[in-house]
């Protein structure tokens, strides 16, 4: 059987490439995408706990968790869009001011 | 049966972990999405061992099946270019960054060898039909004990609808 430090194990790595990447990348959407990678992470965290456990307050908590990253997610996207718009980049690098 | 168990583990693991460097590797913010969908997938995957079925289930049909499609949607509208490679502003900081990355791989490796090799129950609590993970366990729960997370997370994604759909409208509509 698989022991349950292996699975917080491939959740702290997930977490760690995906805080590794809001870092490195310059893209507006990438660093979105490892934003979304962060919260799997957490949510592999919260199941693998809730079942070694016999709990299932940690599988709520991950239906929350995804509700509320849908949310957040479209909500970003649609920031996303509006600052497309008036800039026509998504490099972070150029959205540094609050003047436009 | 152990080694399958184990095997399964490690495959849909490894891949992942491999998806997800693959997310940091890729220039086009469409292949990172795609990586993204498989690791995704492998998650899912990983549930399914821990007696998740619910959770795998919505992963799929939520995760990668809305989010990550309104994900492409918006990098396909915006038709965003691959990122040229960039000129660092501060090189110094990378040389900061390993001692750092060093304490996190240390601490991790104490709580994994402080848990020790505690094992998954050999059957899902409670009786076949209401075991933790089923639809049945976490429908019960959340209209029961968790009744006002539900309500907020309906408000919450109100606010989200109404926010979206002011933030991404054109001026003078």
């Amino acid at each position: 059987m698989v022991p349950l430090s292996w699975y917080l194990a491939v959740s702290a790595l997930l977490f760690t490439i995906g805080a590794v990447g809001v870092f490195i990348k310059r893209n507006a959407i990438a660093i979105f995408l490892c934003i979304e990678l962060m919260l799997n992470a957490v949510n592999l965290t919260l199941v693998s706990l809730s079942g070694f456990f016999g709990d299932v307050g940690g599988q709520l908590f991950v239906f929350i968790v995804m509700t509320v990253a849908a949310a957040e997610a479209a909500v970003g996207l649609a920031i996303i869009i509006s600052i497309f718009r008036n800039r026509e980049s998504l490099n972070v690098d150029e959205v540094d001011t609050l003047k436009l | 049966m152990e080694k399958a168990s184990t095997i399964i583990f490690i495959v849909f693991a490894a891949a992942a972990v491999l998806s997800a460097l693959n997310i940091l590797l890729q220039r086009n913010p469409l292949y990172s999405a795609l990586s993204l969908i498989v690791t995704l997938l492998s998650l899912s995957a990983l549930y399914l061992t821990l007696h998740a079925e619910f959770i795998a289930v919505i992963q799929i049909v939520v995760y990668a099946g809305a989010i990550m499609v309104l994900f492409i949607f918006v990098i396909m509208l915006l038709n965003v270019p691959a990122v040229q490679p960039q000129i660092e502003k501060q090189k110094g900081l990378r040389y900061l960054a390993i001692p750092f990355a060093g304490i996190l791989i240390a601490e991790t490796f104490y709580v994994v060898l402080s848990i020790g090799k505690r094992t998954m129950p050999s059957v899902p609590v409670g009786t076949e039909a209401q075991a933790v993970g089923t639809t049945w366990s976490i429908g019960t729960s959340l209209f029961t004990d968790y009744l006002l997370p539900f309500e907020v997370t309906s408000v919450l994604i109100l606010m989200a609808v109404v926010g979206a759909m002011v933030l991404a409208r054109r001026e003078g509509d």
